[in-house]
């Protein structure tokens, strides 16, 4: 009887605190979203939705996820392959890849500012080179498309850890009898890999995709750190809403947004790389 | 054993409920949006609290965690906050009866500027706020920047078109912008555009918000745009690319200027800002202290603003954070680079013949942020974006008399007085 209790026993402080510390105050930020002194409104997702960079920071957001998350898979697939073959000093690959996750996102941005910006190293290096003779202004609000690149940058230097961990780690629980099995076949290592480890990767993927994309969605320090105001996104606005216009309301409404388009990629997610019932390992 | 340890517990509650008791009891939490910089605040702490005659725990802070905290300890009806210390745009955003009548406060001899009293009793009768320390917007300017001035031009008399000609001789002559402003997201541009350009272009701030002298104004803006340092939509603290020469010229607060003043007195000069059709607009800042009524010691919170207003305090206070006296004060010989550079600019813009000088945004409430985000919001559609200036100000225009209404706030200086809130043309 103890022993069938003891997991619910266990569970019940981290529910507790989940319940309290998460699920009650989303429900306030939920509630405050929808409601004004006169009951239920839509008010706030209009004023939201009226303001000229609404648009902007929806699609910013989007785009920018769009942009990364594609480039950090590849690049996660093909470094967690690399570590896997390893015979020799895996471990010390892992920690050096992963150090980007152990640093803060602010961190990252200012980082990555210290490269891009005016008198920043990045600037130097072509002065010192004999490229340029005056510093280049990158991170100009003119210039859109290298804030948006630098963004790139900082995001998948900061956050490509996150799936390589995740990948290596399935990578880990695939039996090594299916490599064999492909190569005993004649199967190319391309094919192998194809074929055999990326359907058997499936659940890992699918972790990774879906922890990857929400963070994604909540970028907000590294974007703030390298392009200020010129590069909004919804995060950004949230913020500001909240502390510039002290609006918790439309705050809230933006967060529902992206609490939004976070649901509708993780069912994505869940359906595309669904795994068949009975078919895992 | 069970027993035993629920006194274990109960002690430990003891303990620290005592402890906590204690801290509340012994020192007074002063909770700033000011002097947050950490050497600021520690030089706060240690040169100008440090005499306060109690203990003093001075913490500050951003103004949105700053005021989530305040009203947490509002709503909850108590709290530790002692005094807080805040511009006067922060204390306006409070509800109406957070704070303590101050007026019955004991100020001895020193004679404090009663327009900023009266400002301190946002429009009630009740002294909401004490004015502590002072300061407003100039110019600076690199010496090396003043042989490509305008011939015609007299540095402490000049025009937005004398400057617009200035930050074009340099541009073309230097082969890059020298002029620099703070449009970053902690630079204080609104201010400009609420203190500067709109009073001199339209002797007003609200109610020409959308008229054609301000089409005007933002025409010329535009103008000065094209020779203004592309990297000024990241500035924010103008002293610092005045510093690395990234600018020669540019418009800030006077404490975002003091570190270039200080570091390089013989380099850079102040003085004061451009004149327009309407005159020489120009605004000061005001900070205030303010007890908040879930104060636990209000005693000797006021006690402490008192001494905040000493003409002593005043003094080290300027010292510390570029902040001017709000009391009456003859300023020593030995201060600082920074407040006789910015002291003498900010003598010539308020005698000049042709000044105008207006006054903070008042009775907004907690829309204060919206308030500014409507010239934020125009500056970067019209500016940033390349807008329609007519159109901007037609559409920013609904969302500024909407606030206007909501709050029912009256028009300020340079606008003509209202009966209630302030109309927008």
């Amino acid at each position: 009887m103890e022993a069938k209790r003891l997991p619910y026993l266990l569970l019940l402080p981290a529910t507790l605190f989940l319940g309290i510390f998460f699920l009650y105050p989303f429900g306030l930020v939920a509630w405050q979203a929808f409601s004004s002194d006169s009951g239920f409104t839509l008010s706030h997702f209009s004023t939201m939705t009226g303001h000229w960079k609404f648009s902007t920071a929806f699609w910013n957001t989007l785009l920018l996820a769009l942009a990364v998350v594609p480039i950090q898979l590849i690049m996660a697939l093909i470094m967690a392959s690399l570590v896997s073959h390893m015979q020799k000093g895996r471990d010390i690959f892992l920690y050096i890849f992963t150090i980007p996750l152990g640093i803060s996102d602010l961190a990252a941005g200012l980082i990555w500012l210290a490269i891009f910006e005016q008198s920043g190293f990045l600037n130097s290096m072509l002065h010192g080179l004999g490229f340029i003779d005056q510093p280049v202004m990158f991170l100009g609000y003119q210039s859109p498309v290298i804030i948006f690149v630098a963004i790139m940058l900082a995001e998948i230097w900061r956050a490509t850890a996150i799936m390589l961990v995740i990948i290596v780690a399935g990578m880990g629980l695939i039996p090594k009898e299916y490599a064999e099995a492909a190569e005993v076949f004649g199967a190319s290592r391309w094919q192998t890999f194809y074929r055999v480890t990326l359907p058997l990767l499936r659940p890992s993927l699918q972790t990774a995709l879906i922890l990857r994309v929400i963070m994604a969605f909540e970028v907000f320090a590294v974007v703030s750190a390298l392009s200020g105001t010129t590069f909004p996104v919804l995060m950004s606005e949230t913020y500001r809403y909240q502390f510039d216009l002290q609006d918790g309301s439309v705050a809230a409404a933006i967060a529902m947004v992206i609490l939004a388009i976070s649901i509708v990629f993780t069912l994505f997610f869940l359906r595309v790389l669904r795994v068949p019932k009975g078919a895992s390992l | 054993m069970k027993l035993k340890r629920t006194t274990m517990v109960s002690l430990c509650v003891a303990a620290i409920s005592l402890t906590s008791s204690n801290i509340s009891q012994a020192e007074t939490l002063f909770w700033s949006t000011q002097a947050k910089p950490v050497e600021e605040a520690q030089a706060m702490r240690d040169n100008v609290l440090a005499n306060a005659g109690q203990k003093v725990d001075f913490q500050p802070n951003d103004g949105g965690p700053w005021l989530t905290r305040l009203k947490a300890e509002l709503e909850a009806g108590k709290g530790s906050i002692g005094m807080l210390g805040a511009l006067h745009g922060d204390f306006t955003s409070l509800p109406a009866d957070a704070l303590v009548d101050l007026s019955e406060v004991d100020l001895g001899d020193t004679k404090v500027n009663s327009t900023f009293m009266e400002l301190g009793k946002l429009g009630g009768s009740e002294q909401k706020y004490l004015p502590w320390m002072q300061a407003t917007y100039i110019m600076a300017a690199n010496k090396k920047a003043l042989e490509f001035l305008p011939a015609d031009a007299d540095i402490n008399a000049l025009t937005y078109d004398q400057l617009i000609e200035w930050a074009k001789n340099m541009a073309e002559k230097t082969g890059s912008p020298k002029f620099g402003f703070p449009a970053g997201p902690k630079g204080l541009k609104h201010r400009f555009f609420q203190g500067y350009l709109y009073p001199s272009y339209t002797n007003s701030v609200v109610t020409k918000f959308a008229s054609d002298e301000a089409i005007v104004a933002w025409e010329k803006f535009k103008e000065l745009w094209q020779y203004t340092h592309s990297g000024s939509t990241n500035y924010s603290f103008m002293q610092e690319q005045l510093l690395s020469e990234d600018v020669w010229v540019a418009f800030d607060h006077t404490a975002r200027l003091a570190d270039a003043f200080n570091q390089k007195p013989d380099d850079f000069i102040g003085f004061p800002a451009p004149a327009g059709p309407t005159g020489r607009g120009f605004m000061p800042v005001i900070a205030g202290v303010a007890v908040p009524k879930t104060a636990a010691d209000a005693a000797s919170a006021k006690q402490l603003a008192a001494y905040m207003l000493k003409p002593e305090t005043q003094l080290a206070t300027l010292r510390t954070t570029n902040f001017f006296p709000v009391v009456e004060v003859a300023l020593p010989d030995d201060m600082p680079a920074a407040v006789k550079i910015a002291g003498a600019a900010i003598a010539a813009m308020s005698g000049s013949a042709d000044a105008n000088p207006g006054l903070l945004p008042a009775g907004l409430g907690d829309q204060g942020g919206k308030f500014n985000q409507v010239y934020v919001d125009a500056f970067e559609r019209i500016v940033l974006a390349g807008q329609d200036i007519k159109q901007v100000l037609d559409e920013q225009k609904e969302d500024l008399r909407k606030i206007m209404n909501d709050t029912g706030a009256p028009c300020w200086a340079p606008d003509k007085p209202s009966e209630g809130a302030c109309p927008v043309e």
